[in-house]
């Protein structure tokens, strides 16, 4: 039971917390003019790296409030918590 | 329990002084169906062995006599089953402590789970420390003072009932005093410090991450019936800790040789333990046989302590010159450079066969009691779970931790320190670098106890197995628990096995209660020579939690019966009761899924209630159904980006039916919004997708629309909502409320607030039947009084209560899809033939874009349709596939095409005859044709329609 830090409510277990995938993958500002190929990739594909991730959380059973997160996918450790209003880390 | 008064308390091999045990009282057990004598501080292996017995059942595979072989939970031999006072399979005899009336009996490997419930409470508690110390032993007594003594919060945890390690089990000397002296010293001291939690009795059995330790504390199993009831028997410790120091000691191993097995054959500090914590003797004459110093201390005290010891076998050619003089004072005989080939007995060992290493100059030297010693492990498993790396040492002989873990710490036998002295001095070391990380200012008086001098240590000899003079290695057992021996590991070997992981797998070794504790390291020690490995190229298996085994019971702790899943039932749930309706769970709620009369079945109950809403007047408590108040001066443009039709151009007092969409244009919800003011709207959702739909209107707001000045709150549980259904209902409703309900001043799709002596309703028409009918509600507090006027006012018209089965059953006449149930997560609105609700105008709304994808425009896409079997009386199981019409009218041969699958499927009172919803390829374009669904053996011919079945103009719905 790892502990994640939520930006607002400090170190929690990870019960509370929801995953939401990759991290920085924005709704396009139009989707009509994409074609069908980046559509498809807007909807359906995310990076899947060994190491450093970027991803989306939210405090479902606590504050409600989605931030962000940079993840060891090796080793599970949490490198950054950060907000959505924050600038996330320099990539490594 | 009684005094000790008589000479019924008389065990035959108990000492007559000494021990950890309370002599002035006598308890007594049962073993199967035999009556002994025991005393406060036995476990029911010491009460056994001062009985005189050693074999506590037989074997699984093979039925061989099986005994006690060690003094703790490391112990594959002695199982029971605990009959009395409640049945409990597979527990250790060496970990049993006994109380009066306990009963039990030997088992082969295998127990039975009680065929009664549990009464027992079990529960869990939450603990957060600086520093978590893992076993009592003197490693861990000294972290553990270390660590309060610096007013660090602390809690020490230890799987024995009495703190000391194996100081119970020795004769050390500390300060010039038996060792058990300062550990009553040191706990009194921890006692004495506000925030120590000490738990005696609790096994630390799981490391997890970023320090936390799940431990369970056995807190009334040895009390009997003495338990005072108001405590939970087991409780699980959810321990999180800034740091974790293990302290968990060594486990002595056995060496392999030829009916290693018989019972009377020991670990070496076992059978100390037996002498010095119960004051047993395990036996009158003793082989001693040994890879290394440690042995020694055993046959020397057991020789003081009366026991002959007819020989001391050391592998090694050289003895410690220390201990041969110890043994030389007492007349034991030294053997050096030989080794136990073999045992004679049949359920007791009588003879150890001695021989040179080369198998020459074989004697039989009588026995009772063959102690054994071929090394030790340090208890690594929570290392090892914390996913620390070991090295073989080959000094010690032994897998030690061969990495520094952030924020976890080995310490004494368990790290491979195995002098006293030494443990003493790590344990306050290490503990004190810990303080220092965590920022604690680490105390000055700290003194450590002095350990008497230890003999010097001759290095220990590495003797995995000792192989059979005649090349049988069919009784040389490495797991006794299994019945696994060397020729099983042979025979892996021959296979072509080669890592321990597979060879655990097809020999089962090490997979029984005791998890390899003693038989692992030894399997990997043999496969090893068997390769021509050294142990630190074979390595061993994984150490998984539990350490030791958890009943389930434990774990669910208070989560069972009501308290495992809540229960949500609306404000109405009593009257439902009252009137007798039967409940179906729909998620945590429960709702009447029907209201019986008097000899009435779901199927007759559901055709009253739906003919009553189809021609008079019915009543639903729709109250689950989601509810999420949206606030705000751009909540009019947030839900037109989420509905697929637009929200905004609503007019305050009007309703309005929407689809929601994924990205990729699948429906996730569906239902109505209010528009209650200028920025403020009601949305309802479907009863099942509450929670989703607040959850993904949150996540869109939070993490793609921060900038729109939006507000959502959850307002289920605020808000009852009956639907009042039916012709009748304009009578009703307007009576209660003395109002104009004619169609033309209460239109379809608006609402409006009234006030009921001076409770505020909102009236809504709104039809999920079809029918005439308006949609109350009311706040939760005067839902039932409200409730009860429209049941009243709806007498004279026979108003009749309807539960799900009706309300689905009236839907699916009018083909209005339930999203869930209708839909699978790949199908769309234009799918559900809902083309009306995707707005043209919008230049963008979640799911959108993906209408135009090829997949989405593919003519074969599975929509939504009606069936009607033609037979006109078969109501088609819900899940049905669909096939081709056959003119033979039998299934052919497979693989079969299936077109679709039938979605819902009901008996309607309206059609006279069942109907269905499917999901069918192209089906939007295939009305009127037939099709077979096989039921059964048989084919049902099933005519397809568009799914609005009752009243597609929609006249019904004015009344």
């Amino acid at each position: 039971m790892q502990l994640i830090e939520c930006p607002w409510c400090g170190p929690r277990e990870e019960i509370e917390f929801h995953y939401g995938g990759q991290a920085h993958v924005a709704y396009p500002q139009d989707p009509s003019s994409l074609d069908d190929r980046e559509w498809a990739e807007y909807l359906f594909f995310r990076d899947n790296p060994k190491g450093l991730f970027k991803e989306r959380w939210s405090h479902a059973a606590g504050c409600r409030r989605w931030f962000n997160a940079e993840r060891d996918t090796v080793t599970y450790q949490f490198t950054k918590v950060y907000t959505e209003q924050e600038k996330g880390p320099v990539a490594r | 329990m009684s005094t000790d008064t008589s000479s019924t308390g008389h065990a035959p091999f108990r000492t007559a002084e000494g021990g950890r045990i309370d002599r002035s009282r006598v308890l007594e057990f049962r073993v199967g169906g035999q009556t002994l004598p025991a005393h406060p501080g036995d476990t029911v292996a010491s009460a056994l062995l001062a009985n005189g017995r050693h074999q506590v059942g037989t074997s699984i595979k093979l039925g061989r006599p099986r005994g006690i072989g060690a003094a703790w939970a490391e112990d594959p031999g002695g199982l029971l089953q605990v009959e009395e006072p409640f049945p409990e399979p597979m527990l250790l005899a060496t970990t049993v402590e006994v109380f009066d009336g306990l009963a039990v009996e030997g088992i082969p490997g295998q127990g039975r789970l009680a065929e009664v419930a549990d009464t027992a409470r079990y529960d869990t508690r939450h603990l957060h420390v600086d520093v978590l110390v893992i076993g009592a032993g003197p490693a861990g007594l000294q972290a553990a003072l270390t660590a309060a003594r610096s007013g660090a919060r602390v809690a020490l945890v230890d799987e024995q009932s009495e703190a000391g390690g194996s100081l119970l089990g020795t004769t050390d000397r500390l300060d010039g005093a038996p060792a058990t002296e300062w550990v009553a010293r040191a706990t009194a001291e921890l006692a004495g410090y506000a925030d120590v939690t000490h738990l005696q009795r609790t096994t630390a059995f799981g490391v997890y991450d970023d320090g936390f330790v799940l431990a369970v504390e056995r807190r009334t199993d040895h009390l009997g019936a003495q338990a005072p009831q108001h405590l939970s028997r087991q409780r699980v410790h959810r321990i999180r800790a800034e740091h974790v120091v293990v302290a968990t000691g060594s486990h002595e191993r056995p060496v392999v040789f030829t009916d290693n097995d018989r019972p009377g054959t020991m670990l070496a500090g076992a059978a100390r333990t037996f002498l010095h914590r119960y004051g047993v003797l395990p036996g009158t004459r003793a082989v001693v046989f040994t890879t290394n110093d440690s042995a020694y201390a055993a046959a020397v005290d057991l020789a003081d302590a009366g026991v002959e010891v007819a020989a001391v076998v050391d592998v090694r050619q050289e003895a410690p010159a220390q201990w041969a003089a110890e043994l030389s004072a007492r007349s034991i005989p030294l053997r050096t450079g030989q080794v136990v080939t073999g045992t004679r007995g049949t359920d007791r060992v009588s003879a150890a066969v001695v021989a040179r290493r080369d198998g020459s100059q074989a004697a039989e030297v009588d026995c009772d009691l063959l102690l054994v010693s071929g090394g030790w492990n340090p208890a690594v498993h929570l290392f090892s779970q914390a996913r620390g790396r070991l090295r073989f040492d080959a000094g010690l002989g032994a897998f030690l931790p061969a990495e520094d873990l952030s924020g976890l710490t080995v310490v004494g036998a368990a790290a491979g320190e195995f002098t006293l002295a030494g443990a003493l001095e790590q344990g306050r070391r290490e503990t004190r670098a810990v303080l220092g990380e965590l920022n604690l200012e680490v105390a000055a008086e700290d003194d450590l106890p002095v350990a008497a001098e230890a003999f010097a240590v001759q290095p220990p000899a590495l003797l995995w197995f000792v192989p059979d003079p005649d090349g049988d290695s069919s009784r040389q057992f490495v797991d006794v628990q299994r019945d696994a021996t060397v020729a099983d590991i042979e025979r892996a070997v021959g296979a072509g096995l080669r890592s321990p992981e597979h060879v655990k797998r097809y020999t089962t070794i090490g997979t029984a209660h005791d998890q390899g504790k003693t038989s692992g390291i030894v399997a990997t020690g043999i496969l090893g020579q068997l390769l021509g490995r050294g142990p630190e190229a074979v390595g061993t298996t994984t150490f998984r939690p539990p350490y030791t085994p958890v009943s389930f019971a434990t774990l669910a702790g208070r989560d069972r019966g009501q308290l495992f899943d809540p229960v949500r039932t609306t404000v109405l749930h009593d009257w439902h009761v009252l009137h007798g309706a039967v409940f179906e769970d729909v998620g945590q709620w429960k709702r009447p899924r029907y209201y019986p009369l008097a000899g009435e079945d779901m199927e007759t109950a559901v055709l009253r209630e739906c003919a009553a809403a189809r021609t008079g007047v019915g009543i639903l408590d729709g109250s689950t159904l989601g509810k999420i108040d949206v606030q705000g001066p751009d909540a009019g443009e947030f839900l037109d980006r989420l509905y697929t039709n637009l929200m905004s151009s609503l007019k305050v007092g009007k309703v309005r039916y929407g689809v929601m969409c994924s990205a990729d244009g699948m429906v996730l919800d569906d239902g109505t919004v209010l528009r209650v003011a200028d920025d403020r709207f009601l949305v309802m959702t479907t009863t099942g997708g509450a929670a989703k739909v607040l959850d993904w209107m949150e996540e869109w707001l939070q993490t793609e629309w921060p900038e729109l000045r939006v507000h959502l709150a959850s307002v289920t549980e605020q808000w009852a909502a009956f639907p009042v259904v039916g012709p009748r209902s304009r009578d009703v409703v307007a009576e209660v409320f003395g109002i104009d309900t004619s169609a033309e001043v209460f239109e379809f799709m608006t609402w409006r607030d009234v006030e009921l002596d001076g409770v505020p309703v909102r009236l809504a028409r709104i039809s999920f039947s079809g029918e005439l009918a308006w949609e109350v509600h009311v706040s939760g507090w005067y839902a039932p009084a409200v409730w009860e006027r429209l049941v009243a006012a709806g007498e004279r018209f026979a108003i009749t209560p309807y539960g799900t089965e009706t309300m689905h059953v009236l839907r699916a006449e009018k083909g209005y899809p339930i999203i869930g149930q209708d839909t699978d997560g790949t199908v769309t609105p234009q799918d559900l033939g809902m083309s009306w609700v995707v707005s043209k105008k919008k230049p963008d709304f979640v799911g959108k874009r993906s209408f135009a994808r090829p997949e989405n425009q593919r003519a074969d896409r599975k929509q939504l349709v009606g069936l009607l079997p033609v037979d006109r009386e078969t109501v088609l199981p819900e899940g049905s596939q669909i096939i081709d019409f056959r003119e033979d009218g039998e299934l052919p041969p497979p693989p079969v095409a299936m077109l679709g699958h039938v979605t819902s499927s009901y008996r309607s009172s309206f059609l006279e005859r069942p109907f269905a919803l499917a999901l069918l390829k192209g089906g939007a374009s295939r009305h009127g044709e037939t099709v077979h669904v096989p039921v059964g053996d048989d084919l049902v011919a099933v005519e397809i329609t568009g799914p609005v079945l009752v009243d597609p103009e929609g006249a019904r719905r004015d009344g």
